[in-house]
Protein backbone atom coordinates (compact mmCIF):
# COMPACT_ATOMS: atom_id res chain seq x y z
CA UNK A 1 0.00 0.00 0.00
CA UNK A 2 2.45 2.62 -0.85
CA UNK A 3 -0.03 4.30 -3.47
CA UNK A 4 -0.97 7.24 -1.39
CA UNK A 5 -5.04 6.74 -3.32
CA UNK A 6 -5.09 3.60 -2.08
CA UNK A 7 -3.30 4.46 1.46
CA UNK A 8 -5.99 7.51 1.73
CA UNK A 9 -8.87 4.82 0.38
CA UNK A 10 -7.85 2.18 3.42
CA UNK A 11 -8.02 5.26 5.96
CA UNK A 12 -11.46 6.21 4.64
CA UNK A 13 -12.45 2.26 4.42
CA UNK A 14 -11.46 1.69 8.12
CA UNK A 15 -12.61 4.83 9.97
CA UNK A 16 -15.64 4.27 8.04
CA UNK A 17 -16.28 1.06 9.38
CA UNK A 18 -16.54 2.35 13.03
CA UNK A 19 -18.77 5.12 11.53
CA UNK A 20 -21.12 3.23 10.12
CA UNK A 21 -20.84 0.60 13.70
CA UNK A 22 -22.05 3.88 15.33
CA UNK A 23 -24.33 5.21 12.94
CA UNK A 24 -26.63 1.64 12.77
CA UNK A 25 -26.51 1.69 16.88
CA UNK A 26 -27.95 5.30 16.68
CA UNK A 27 -30.03 5.60 13.76
CA UNK A 28 -31.40 1.78 14.42
CA UNK A 29 -30.89 1.20 10.27
CA UNK A 30 -28.29 -0.72 8.60
CA UNK A 31 -29.03 0.67 5.63
CA UNK A 32 -29.88 4.07 6.60
CA UNK A 33 -26.06 4.05 8.02
CA UNK A 34 -24.22 2.34 4.82
CA UNK A 35 -26.15 5.16 2.63
CA UNK A 36 -24.77 7.75 4.85
CA UNK A 37 -21.40 6.17 5.48
CA UNK A 38 -21.17 6.13 1.51
CA UNK A 39 -21.91 9.46 0.96
CA UNK A 40 -19.68 10.78 3.36
CA UNK A 41 -16.71 8.67 2.17
CA UNK A 42 -17.38 10.34 -1.02
CA UNK A 43 -17.31 13.45 0.57
CA UNK A 44 -13.41 12.84 2.07
CA UNK A 45 -12.49 11.89 -1.15
CA UNK A 46 -12.97 14.50 -2.61
CA UNK A 47 -11.94 16.81 0.08
CA UNK A 48 -8.77 15.29 1.82
CA UNK A 49 -6.60 14.88 -1.39
CA UNK A 50 -6.83 18.80 -0.76
CA UNK A 51 -7.51 19.41 2.37
CA UNK A 52 -4.89 16.69 3.82
CA UNK A 53 -6.32 13.97 5.85
CA UNK A 54 -7.35 15.74 9.13
CA UNK A 55 -5.80 14.74 12.68
CA UNK A 56 -8.93 12.16 13.58
CA UNK A 57 -10.58 10.43 9.84
CA UNK A 58 -12.96 9.29 12.27
CA UNK A 59 -14.42 11.92 14.07
CA UNK A 60 -14.52 13.92 10.68
CA UNK A 61 -16.57 10.86 9.21
CA UNK A 62 -18.75 10.34 11.69
CA UNK A 63 -19.83 14.41 12.02
CA UNK A 64 -20.00 14.32 7.69
CA UNK A 65 -22.01 10.68 7.72
CA UNK A 66 -24.51 11.91 11.02
CA UNK A 67 -25.50 14.93 8.72
CA UNK A 68 -25.74 12.68 6.08
CA UNK A 69 -27.94 10.92 7.89
CA UNK A 70 -30.06 13.32 9.34
CA UNK A 71 -30.74 14.88 5.57
CA UNK A 72 -32.13 11.32 4.43
CA UNK A 73 -34.22 11.02 7.75
CA UNK A 74 -35.83 14.78 6.97
CA UNK A 75 -35.92 13.96 2.92
CA UNK A 76 -37.57 10.37 4.04
CA UNK A 77 -40.32 12.29 6.30
CA UNK A 78 -41.80 13.91 3.54
CA UNK A 79 -42.22 10.59 1.71
CA UNK A 80 -45.41 8.37 2.21
CA UNK A 81 -44.79 5.93 5.09
CA UNK A 82 -45.16 3.06 2.84
CA UNK A 83 -42.36 4.04 0.37
CA UNK A 84 -40.13 4.83 3.41
CA UNK A 85 -40.74 1.05 5.38
CA UNK A 86 -40.11 -0.19 1.45
CA UNK A 87 -36.45 1.35 1.67
CA UNK A 88 -35.50 1.76 5.28
CA UNK A 89 -36.64 0.22 8.17
CA UNK A 90 -38.19 2.30 10.01
CA UNK A 91 -35.86 3.76 13.05
CA UNK A 92 -36.49 2.52 15.98
CA UNK A 93 -35.81 5.45 17.68
CA UNK A 94 -34.79 9.63 16.28
CA UNK A 95 -32.08 10.42 17.12
CA UNK A 96 -31.56 13.65 19.07
CA UNK A 97 -28.91 16.44 18.80
CA UNK A 98 -27.67 15.80 22.72
CA UNK A 99 -26.72 12.08 21.63
CA UNK A 100 -24.78 13.57 18.59
CA UNK A 101 -22.65 15.61 20.94
CA UNK A 102 -22.33 12.08 23.27
CA UNK A 103 -21.48 10.76 20.43
CA UNK A 104 -18.81 12.40 19.32
CA UNK A 105 -16.83 12.64 22.91
CA UNK A 106 -17.66 9.13 23.72
CA UNK A 107 -14.97 7.18 25.04
CA UNK A 108 -12.90 3.60 22.89
CA UNK A 109 -14.87 1.61 24.70
CA UNK A 110 -18.02 2.16 22.89
CA UNK A 111 -16.62 2.24 19.95
CA UNK A 112 -15.24 -1.15 20.53
CA UNK A 113 -18.74 -2.46 21.53
CA UNK A 114 -20.04 -0.86 18.37
CA UNK A 115 -18.14 -2.29 15.82
CA UNK A 116 -18.52 -5.82 18.15
CA UNK A 117 -22.13 -5.29 17.40
CA UNK A 118 -22.00 -4.61 13.81
CA UNK A 119 -19.67 -7.81 13.14
CA UNK A 120 -21.84 -10.14 15.05
CA UNK A 121 -25.04 -9.09 13.06
CA UNK A 122 -23.18 -9.08 10.26
CA UNK A 123 -21.81 -12.58 11.29
CA UNK A 124 -25.31 -13.54 12.69
CA UNK A 125 -26.46 -17.49 11.93
CA UNK A 126 -29.39 -16.73 10.81
CA UNK A 127 -27.73 -15.26 7.90
CA UNK A 128 -26.21 -17.33 4.93
CA UNK A 129 -22.88 -18.08 5.01
CA UNK A 130 -22.89 -16.22 1.38
CA UNK A 131 -24.97 -13.24 2.80
CA UNK A 132 -22.50 -13.16 6.03
CA UNK A 133 -19.64 -12.38 3.57
CA UNK A 134 -21.00 -10.16 1.53
CA UNK A 135 -22.03 -7.98 4.40
CA UNK A 136 -19.18 -8.52 6.70
CA UNK A 137 -16.77 -7.15 3.17
CA UNK A 138 -19.49 -4.09 2.37
CA UNK A 139 -19.27 -2.99 6.32
CA UNK A 140 -16.77 -4.12 8.06
CA UNK A 141 -13.95 -3.84 5.09
CA UNK A 142 -15.97 -1.20 3.49
CA UNK A 143 -15.63 -2.08 0.31
CA UNK A 144 -18.03 -1.21 -2.45
CA UNK A 145 -20.64 -4.09 -4.13
CA UNK A 146 -18.79 -4.05 -7.36
CA UNK A 147 -15.25 -5.16 -5.87
CA UNK A 148 -17.21 -7.67 -4.12
CA UNK A 149 -19.13 -8.99 -6.76
CA UNK A 150 -16.04 -9.23 -8.71
CA UNK A 151 -14.15 -11.11 -5.80
CA UNK A 152 -17.24 -13.83 -5.76
CA UNK A 153 -16.97 -14.04 -9.72
CA UNK A 154 -20.86 -13.29 -9.62
CA UNK A 155 -22.67 -9.85 -11.58
CA UNK A 156 -23.54 -6.71 -9.65
CA UNK A 157 -26.79 -7.37 -9.81
CA UNK A 158 -26.85 -10.73 -8.01
CA UNK A 159 -24.43 -9.12 -5.03
CA UNK A 160 -26.37 -6.25 -4.36
CA UNK A 161 -29.72 -8.23 -4.08
CA UNK A 162 -27.75 -10.31 -1.92
CA UNK A 163 -27.35 -7.53 -0.06
CA UNK A 164 -30.56 -6.27 0.06
CA UNK A 165 -31.95 -9.14 1.10
CA UNK A 166 -29.72 -9.74 4.12
CA UNK A 167 -30.01 -5.81 5.43
CA UNK A 168 -34.35 -6.58 4.63
CA UNK A 169 -33.87 -10.05 6.91
CA UNK A 170 -31.97 -8.12 9.64
CA UNK A 171 -34.75 -5.74 9.56
CA UNK A 172 -37.79 -8.19 9.44
CA UNK A 173 -36.60 -10.98 11.87
CA UNK A 174 -35.41 -8.11 14.14
CA UNK A 175 -32.05 -9.98 13.95
CA UNK A 176 -30.42 -7.84 16.95
CA UNK A 177 -27.64 -5.14 17.22
CA UNK A 178 -25.73 -6.35 20.43
CA UNK A 179 -22.76 -8.06 21.26
CA UNK A 180 -23.58 -11.64 22.44
CA UNK A 181 -23.55 -12.75 25.94
CA UNK A 182 -20.06 -14.54 26.94
CA UNK A 183 -22.44 -17.88 27.23
CA UNK A 184 -23.20 -17.44 23.67
CA UNK A 185 -19.58 -16.71 22.34
CA UNK A 186 -18.96 -20.77 21.62
CA UNK A 187 -22.20 -20.34 19.72
CA UNK A 188 -21.80 -17.27 18.03
CA UNK A 189 -17.69 -16.89 17.77
CA UNK A 190 -17.59 -19.76 14.47
CA UNK A 191 -19.82 -18.16 12.52
CA UNK A 192 -17.32 -14.95 12.88
CA UNK A 193 -14.58 -16.61 11.91
CA UNK A 194 -15.97 -18.78 9.08
CA UNK A 195 -16.32 -15.50 7.37
CA UNK A 196 -12.96 -14.28 7.79
CA UNK A 197 -11.53 -17.29 6.89
CA UNK A 198 -14.02 -17.39 3.77
CA UNK A 199 -12.55 -14.13 2.68
CA UNK A 200 -8.91 -15.05 3.07
CA UNK A 201 -9.69 -18.69 0.83
CA UNK A 202 -12.33 -17.87 -1.53
CA UNK A 203 -12.43 -14.02 -2.83
CA UNK A 204 -10.54 -14.21 -6.04
CA UNK A 205 -7.67 -11.31 -5.20
CA UNK A 206 -6.66 -10.30 -8.86
CA UNK A 207 -2.90 -10.10 -9.30
CA UNK A 208 -2.96 -7.12 -11.44
CA UNK A 209 -5.41 -4.78 -11.75
CA UNK A 210 -6.31 -0.76 -11.74
CA UNK A 211 -5.43 1.20 -8.33
CA UNK A 212 -8.76 1.61 -7.43
CA UNK A 213 -10.12 -1.60 -7.70
CA UNK A 214 -7.41 -3.79 -6.39
CA UNK A 215 -8.13 -5.33 -2.97
CA UNK A 216 -5.50 -7.78 -1.21
CA UNK A 217 -8.46 -10.14 0.10
CA UNK A 218 -5.95 -12.15 2.29
CA UNK A 219 -4.50 -9.36 3.71
CA UNK A 220 -8.23 -8.05 4.24
CA UNK A 221 -8.69 -10.52 6.23
CA UNK A 222 -5.81 -10.89 8.32
CA UNK A 223 -6.95 -7.20 8.70
CA UNK A 224 -10.45 -8.46 10.12
CA UNK A 225 -8.24 -11.42 11.88
CA UNK A 226 -6.42 -8.69 14.06
CA UNK A 227 -9.54 -6.50 14.65
CA UNK A 228 -11.31 -9.27 15.98
CA UNK A 229 -8.24 -10.51 18.10
CA UNK A 230 -7.97 -6.54 19.41
CA UNK A 231 -11.60 -6.71 20.66
CA UNK A 232 -11.76 -9.65 22.13
CA UNK A 233 -8.43 -10.62 23.85
CA UNK A 234 -7.70 -13.83 24.59
CA UNK A 235 -10.12 -15.65 22.50
CA UNK A 236 -7.55 -18.58 21.44
CA UNK A 237 -9.69 -19.31 18.25
CA UNK A 238 -9.51 -15.63 17.12
CA UNK A 239 -5.54 -15.85 17.66
CA UNK A 240 -5.23 -19.54 16.15
CA UNK A 241 -6.84 -17.80 12.95
CA UNK A 242 -4.93 -15.19 12.91
CA UNK A 243 -2.28 -17.34 13.19
CA UNK A 244 -3.29 -19.88 10.26
CA UNK A 245 -3.81 -17.09 8.09
CA UNK A 246 -0.21 -15.23 8.09
CA UNK A 247 1.61 -18.69 8.13
CA UNK A 248 -0.87 -19.38 5.00
CA UNK A 249 0.21 -15.51 3.24
CA UNK A 250 3.66 -16.25 4.41
CA UNK A 251 4.04 -18.78 1.81
CA UNK A 252 2.56 -16.37 -1.18
CA UNK A 253 5.50 -15.25 -2.68
CA UNK A 254 6.16 -18.86 -3.88
CA UNK A 255 2.92 -19.68 -4.45
CA UNK A 256 2.76 -18.65 -7.58
CA UNK A 257 5.91 -17.95 -10.46
CA UNK A 258 5.71 -16.30 -13.90
CA UNK A 259 5.53 -18.96 -16.37
CA UNK A 260 8.40 -21.01 -17.51
CA UNK A 261 9.49 -20.70 -21.34
CA UNK A 262 7.86 -23.34 -23.40
CA UNK A 263 5.74 -23.99 -20.77
CA UNK A 264 1.67 -24.27 -21.01
CA UNK A 265 0.59 -23.97 -17.52
CA UNK A 266 0.34 -20.55 -17.35
CA UNK A 267 -2.77 -18.56 -16.39
CA UNK A 268 -4.32 -15.69 -18.10
CA UNK A 269 -1.84 -13.14 -15.70
CA UNK A 270 1.09 -14.77 -16.62
CA UNK A 271 1.51 -16.97 -13.31
CA UNK A 272 1.22 -20.74 -12.57
CA UNK A 273 0.65 -22.32 -9.24
CA UNK A 274 3.60 -23.81 -7.67
CA UNK A 275 2.52 -27.05 -5.54
CA UNK A 276 4.27 -26.79 -1.71
CA UNK A 277 6.41 -29.61 -2.58
CA UNK A 278 8.28 -27.65 -5.13
CA UNK A 279 7.91 -23.69 -3.82
CA UNK A 280 11.34 -22.50 -3.43
CA UNK A 281 11.08 -21.65 0.46
CA UNK A 282 14.16 -19.12 0.50
CA UNK A 283 10.81 -16.58 -1.18
CA UNK A 284 8.43 -17.35 2.43
CA UNK A 285 8.27 -14.14 4.06
CA UNK A 286 9.70 -15.55 7.52
CA UNK A 287 9.08 -12.47 9.63
CA UNK A 288 5.51 -13.52 9.06
CA UNK A 289 5.79 -16.82 9.40
CA UNK A 290 7.56 -15.51 13.01
CA UNK A 291 4.87 -13.60 14.06
CA UNK A 292 2.12 -16.74 13.62
CA UNK A 293 4.48 -19.21 15.36
CA UNK A 294 4.25 -16.94 18.33
CA UNK A 295 0.32 -16.03 18.07
CA UNK A 296 -0.04 -19.95 17.68
CA UNK A 297 1.60 -20.81 21.07
CA UNK A 298 -0.34 -17.63 22.98
CA UNK A 299 -3.44 -19.51 21.35
CA UNK A 300 -2.13 -22.98 22.57
CA UNK A 301 -1.35 -20.68 26.04
CA UNK A 302 -5.25 -19.37 26.39
CA UNK A 303 -7.26 -22.69 25.39
CA UNK A 304 -5.48 -24.97 28.00
CA UNK A 305 -5.12 -27.63 25.97
CA UNK A 306 -8.45 -27.76 23.95
CA UNK A 307 -7.27 -27.45 20.39
CA UNK A 308 -10.19 -25.65 18.22
CA UNK A 309 -10.00 -26.51 14.51
CA UNK A 310 -8.25 -23.16 13.60
CA UNK A 311 -5.70 -24.16 16.38
CA UNK A 312 -5.50 -27.42 14.24
CA UNK A 313 -5.26 -26.04 11.06
CA UNK A 314 -2.16 -23.23 12.23
CA UNK A 315 -0.27 -26.24 13.69
CA UNK A 316 -0.76 -27.47 10.24
CA UNK A 317 0.12 -24.72 8.18
CA UNK A 318 3.32 -24.09 10.89
CA UNK A 319 4.65 -27.80 9.96
CA UNK A 320 4.55 -26.86 7.04
CA UNK A 321 5.62 -23.68 6.72
CA UNK A 322 9.11 -24.33 9.65
CA UNK A 323 10.02 -27.10 7.86
CA UNK A 324 13.27 -26.44 5.96
CA UNK A 325 11.73 -28.78 2.87
CA UNK A 326 9.31 -30.81 1.48
CA UNK A 327 11.51 -33.78 2.87
CA UNK A 328 11.93 -32.35 6.31
CA UNK A 329 8.86 -32.27 6.89
CA UNK A 330 7.82 -33.30 10.26
CA UNK A 331 4.53 -36.10 8.37
CA UNK A 332 4.30 -38.00 11.83
CA UNK A 333 3.04 -34.90 13.36
CA UNK A 334 0.98 -33.70 10.62
CA UNK A 335 -1.09 -37.09 10.17
CA UNK A 336 -1.73 -36.93 13.85
CA UNK A 337 -2.46 -33.39 13.55
CA UNK A 338 -5.13 -34.64 10.45
CA UNK A 339 -6.19 -37.52 13.02
CA UNK A 340 -7.47 -35.25 15.17
CA UNK A 341 -9.10 -33.11 12.73
CA UNK A 342 -11.14 -35.73 11.37
CA UNK A 343 -12.10 -35.90 14.97
CA UNK A 344 -13.73 -32.84 15.19
CA UNK A 345 -15.49 -33.91 12.11
CA UNK A 346 -14.58 -35.96 9.27
CA UNK A 347 -14.63 -34.34 6.19
CA UNK A 348 -13.51 -35.97 3.14
CA UNK A 349 -11.58 -33.10 2.47
CA UNK A 350 -9.29 -33.16 5.66
CA UNK A 351 -9.08 -37.15 4.73
CA UNK A 352 -7.63 -36.44 1.12
CA UNK A 353 -4.51 -34.63 2.70
CA UNK A 354 -4.54 -37.01 5.59
CA UNK A 355 -3.74 -39.49 3.09
CA UNK A 356 -1.17 -37.57 1.62
CA UNK A 357 0.83 -37.08 4.66
CA UNK A 358 0.73 -40.93 5.40
CA UNK A 359 1.97 -41.34 1.68
CA UNK A 360 4.74 -39.33 2.28
CA UNK A 361 5.71 -41.05 6.11
CA UNK A 362 4.87 -44.85 5.03
CA UNK A 363 5.36 -44.62 1.39
CA UNK A 364 2.79 -44.79 -1.81
CA UNK A 365 1.49 -48.13 -1.30
CA UNK A 366 -0.32 -46.61 2.62
CA UNK A 367 -0.84 -43.53 0.48
CA UNK A 368 -3.05 -45.24 -2.10
CA UNK A 369 -4.77 -47.59 0.19
CA UNK A 370 -5.69 -44.51 2.72
CA UNK A 371 -6.83 -42.38 -0.63
CA UNK A 372 -9.11 -46.05 -1.43
CA UNK A 373 -10.34 -45.94 2.02
CA UNK A 374 -11.93 -42.51 1.38
CA UNK A 375 -15.96 -42.01 -0.06
CA UNK A 376 -17.75 -39.60 -1.84
CA UNK A 377 -14.47 -38.21 -3.65
CA UNK A 378 -15.49 -39.41 -7.02
CA UNK A 379 -16.20 -36.40 -8.52
CA UNK A 380 -12.52 -33.99 -6.92
CA UNK A 381 -9.79 -33.89 -9.30
CA UNK A 382 -7.40 -33.92 -6.35
CA UNK A 383 -8.81 -37.32 -4.98
CA UNK A 384 -7.92 -38.56 -8.71
CA UNK A 385 -4.52 -36.98 -8.77
CA UNK A 386 -3.29 -37.69 -5.57
CA UNK A 387 -4.36 -41.59 -6.68
CA UNK A 388 -2.23 -40.67 -9.39
CA UNK A 389 0.74 -39.76 -7.71
CA UNK A 390 0.49 -42.70 -5.90
CA UNK A 391 0.35 -45.07 -8.60
CA UNK A 392 3.21 -43.36 -10.30
CA UNK A 393 5.27 -43.32 -7.18
CA UNK A 394 4.69 -47.67 -7.40
CA UNK A 395 5.58 -48.03 -11.12
CA UNK A 396 1.98 -48.60 -12.37
CA UNK A 397 2.36 -46.03 -14.94
CA UNK A 398 -0.69 -47.43 -17.40
CA UNK A 399 -3.60 -46.71 -14.14
CA UNK A 400 -1.39 -43.34 -13.18
CA UNK A 401 -2.32 -42.28 -16.78
CA UNK A 402 -6.08 -43.30 -16.07
CA UNK A 403 -6.14 -41.64 -13.01
CA UNK A 404 -5.04 -38.56 -14.18
CA UNK A 405 -6.90 -38.64 -17.10
CA UNK A 406 -9.87 -38.17 -14.78
CA UNK A 407 -8.61 -35.65 -12.81
CA UNK A 408 -8.15 -33.77 -15.79
CA UNK A 409 -12.06 -34.49 -17.23
CA UNK A 410 -13.14 -33.30 -13.15
CA UNK A 411 -10.62 -30.08 -12.68
CA UNK A 412 -11.52 -26.78 -13.32
CA UNK A 413 -10.59 -25.05 -16.44
CA UNK A 414 -7.15 -22.77 -15.64
CA UNK A 415 -3.61 -22.97 -14.35
CA UNK A 416 -4.94 -26.26 -11.88
CA UNK A 417 -5.75 -27.94 -15.10
CA UNK A 418 -2.55 -27.26 -17.64
CA UNK A 419 -0.78 -28.40 -14.50
CA UNK A 420 -2.27 -31.76 -14.81
CA UNK A 421 -1.89 -31.48 -18.46
CA UNK A 422 1.65 -31.07 -18.02
CA UNK A 423 2.23 -34.03 -15.33
CA UNK A 424 0.37 -36.58 -17.51
CA UNK A 425 2.95 -35.50 -20.59
CA UNK A 426 5.79 -36.19 -17.86
CA UNK A 427 4.00 -39.20 -17.34
CA UNK A 428 4.46 -40.40 -21.15
CA UNK B 1 -41.05 -6.56 20.77
CA UNK B 2 -41.60 -8.61 17.84
CA UNK B 3 -44.21 -11.75 16.38
CA UNK B 4 -43.12 -14.76 15.35
CA UNK B 5 -44.96 -17.79 13.85
CA UNK B 6 -42.80 -21.26 14.96
CA UNK B 7 -43.93 -23.84 12.42
CA UNK B 8 -43.67 -27.08 13.74
CA UNK B 9 -42.51 -29.56 11.21
CA UNK B 10 -42.02 -32.96 12.91
CA UNK B 11 -41.73 -36.23 11.39
CA UNK B 12 -44.97 -38.03 9.94
CA UNK B 13 -45.28 -40.80 12.38
CA UNK B 14 -44.70 -38.72 15.41
CA UNK B 15 -46.72 -37.28 17.93
CA UNK B 16 -49.89 -36.64 15.41
CA UNK B 17 -53.33 -37.31 17.18
CA UNK B 18 -55.79 -39.13 14.75
CA UNK B 19 -59.66 -37.59 14.31
CA UNK B 20 -61.10 -39.93 16.64
CA UNK B 21 -58.40 -39.53 19.74
CA UNK B 22 -59.87 -38.03 22.71
CA UNK B 23 -57.25 -36.00 25.09
CA UNK B 24 -57.10 -36.83 28.33
CA UNK B 25 -59.36 -34.15 30.18
CA UNK B 26 -56.90 -30.77 30.57
CA UNK B 27 -54.23 -32.43 28.45
CA UNK B 28 -53.95 -31.52 24.60
CA UNK B 29 -50.57 -31.39 24.12
CA UNK B 30 -49.33 -34.89 22.40
CA UNK B 31 -45.68 -35.10 24.29
CA UNK B 32 -44.93 -34.55 27.54
CA UNK B 33 -42.01 -32.42 26.36
CA UNK B 34 -44.77 -29.98 25.12
CA UNK B 35 -46.37 -29.97 28.65
CA UNK B 36 -42.93 -28.62 30.02
CA UNK B 37 -42.81 -26.34 27.46
CA UNK B 38 -45.91 -24.74 28.03
CA UNK B 39 -45.20 -24.61 31.90
CA UNK B 40 -42.33 -22.76 31.30
CA UNK B 41 -43.23 -20.50 27.98
CA UNK B 42 -46.92 -20.00 29.16
CA UNK B 43 -45.97 -17.94 32.51
CA UNK B 44 -42.97 -16.12 30.80
CA UNK B 45 -45.97 -14.58 28.78
CA UNK B 46 -44.23 -15.92 25.38
CA UNK B 47 -46.88 -17.88 23.46
CA UNK B 48 -49.69 -15.85 21.79
CA UNK B 49 -51.63 -18.63 20.08
CA UNK B 50 -50.96 -21.76 19.07
CA UNK B 51 -52.40 -25.72 18.12
CA UNK B 52 -51.85 -28.41 17.32
CA UNK B 53 -52.57 -30.25 13.38
CA UNK B 54 -53.96 -33.48 12.68
CA UNK B 55 -51.90 -35.41 10.81
CA UNK B 56 -51.42 -34.26 6.94
CA UNK B 57 -53.37 -37.07 5.45
CA UNK B 58 -56.18 -35.09 6.75
CA UNK B 59 -55.34 -31.69 4.81
CA UNK B 60 -56.59 -30.50 1.47
CA UNK B 61 -55.14 -28.15 -0.50
CA UNK B 62 -56.91 -25.10 -2.46
CA UNK B 63 -55.92 -23.41 -5.13
CA UNK B 64 -57.70 -20.98 -7.70
CA UNK B 65 -56.66 -22.33 -10.94
CA UNK B 66 -57.17 -19.16 -13.67
CA UNK B 67 -57.00 -16.13 -11.02
CA UNK B 68 -59.50 -14.83 -8.75
CA UNK B 69 -62.74 -16.06 -9.84
CA UNK B 70 -61.47 -19.02 -11.37
CA UNK B 71 -61.99 -22.82 -10.70
CA UNK B 72 -61.49 -23.99 -7.49
CA UNK B 73 -59.02 -26.78 -7.69
CA UNK B 74 -59.37 -29.08 -4.45
CA UNK B 75 -56.65 -31.86 -3.90
CA UNK B 76 -55.97 -34.37 -1.00
CA UNK B 77 -53.14 -34.16 1.09
CA UNK B 78 -50.61 -31.44 1.87
CA UNK B 79 -49.03 -28.74 -0.43
CA UNK B 80 -45.93 -30.67 0.06
CA UNK B 81 -45.10 -34.11 0.55
CA UNK B 82 -42.22 -34.54 3.04
CA UNK B 83 -40.60 -36.63 5.41
CA UNK B 84 -40.87 -33.93 8.45
CA UNK B 85 -44.77 -32.24 8.28
CA UNK B 86 -46.03 -28.74 9.64
CA UNK B 87 -47.03 -30.54 13.03
CA UNK B 88 -48.60 -27.40 14.81
CA UNK B 89 -47.58 -23.85 15.58
CA UNK B 90 -47.15 -21.59 18.55
CA UNK B 91 -47.09 -17.93 17.94
CA UNK B 92 -44.56 -16.44 20.14
CA UNK B 93 -43.86 -12.47 21.02
CA UNK B 94 -40.16 -11.96 21.50
CA UNK B 95 -37.65 -9.08 22.15
CA UNK B 96 -35.52 -9.94 19.01
CA UNK B 97 -34.62 -13.22 16.59
CA UNK B 98 -32.36 -13.93 19.47
CA UNK B 99 -34.98 -14.30 21.97
CA UNK B 100 -36.88 -15.93 19.35
CA UNK B 101 -34.15 -18.53 18.80
CA UNK B 102 -33.89 -19.17 22.76
CA UNK B 103 -37.40 -20.31 22.92
CA UNK B 104 -37.74 -22.14 19.45
CA UNK B 105 -34.86 -24.31 20.69
CA UNK B 106 -36.96 -25.29 23.97
CA UNK B 107 -39.97 -26.84 21.98
CA UNK B 108 -40.14 -30.56 21.47
CA UNK B 109 -40.47 -30.68 17.95
CA UNK B 110 -36.77 -28.57 17.57
CA UNK B 111 -34.67 -31.37 20.01
CA UNK B 112 -36.78 -34.31 19.36
CA UNK B 113 -36.36 -35.41 15.28
CA UNK B 114 -37.99 -32.49 14.27
CA UNK B 115 -37.32 -28.48 13.17
CA UNK B 116 -39.02 -25.40 14.31
CA UNK B 117 -38.98 -22.98 11.69
CA UNK B 118 -39.28 -19.35 13.04
CA UNK B 119 -41.38 -16.78 10.36
CA UNK B 120 -41.31 -13.36 11.84
CA UNK B 121 -45.00 -11.95 11.32
CA UNK B 122 -46.08 -8.74 8.98
CA UNK B 123 -47.15 -6.40 11.84
CA UNK B 124 -49.17 -4.17 10.00
CA UNK B 125 -49.75 -0.16 11.58
CA UNK B 126 -47.15 -1.28 14.10
CA UNK B 127 -46.11 1.53 16.24
CA UNK B 128 -42.51 1.70 17.17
Amino acid sequence: MSDPADELALTIRVAGASVLATLTRTFGSLQLAEDAVQEAALAALRAWPQSGVPRDPRAWLLVTARNKALDIVRREAARPAKEIAASYSAPERAPDIAEAVIEMTQEAGSVRDDILRLIFTCCHPALSPEARVALSLRTLAGLDVAAIARAFGVPEQTMAKRLVRARQKIAAARIPYKVPADSELPERLPAVLAVVHLIATEAHSPSSGDAVTRIDYELEAIRLARLLSDLMPGEPEIISLLALLLLTAARRPARTRPAGAGQNGAGQDGHEPVLLRDQDRSLWDHAMIAEGTGLLAEAVRHSGGAAGPYQLQAHLSACHSTAASWEDTDWERIVSLYDLMAALGANPAVLLNRAVAVGERDGAAAMLAALDAIDGLERSYLWHAARADALARLGRAAEAGAALEAAIGLAPTGPERRLLVRRRQGLA
Amino acid sequence: MALYLALLYQPVDQYFMQPGDVPAPGERSVSPGYGEFMAEAGPAGVIKGGEALLPPEMSTTITVAGGKGGDVVVTDGPYAEAKEVLGGYFLIEAADLDDAIKWAAKIPAAWDGGKVELRPVLELNKQN
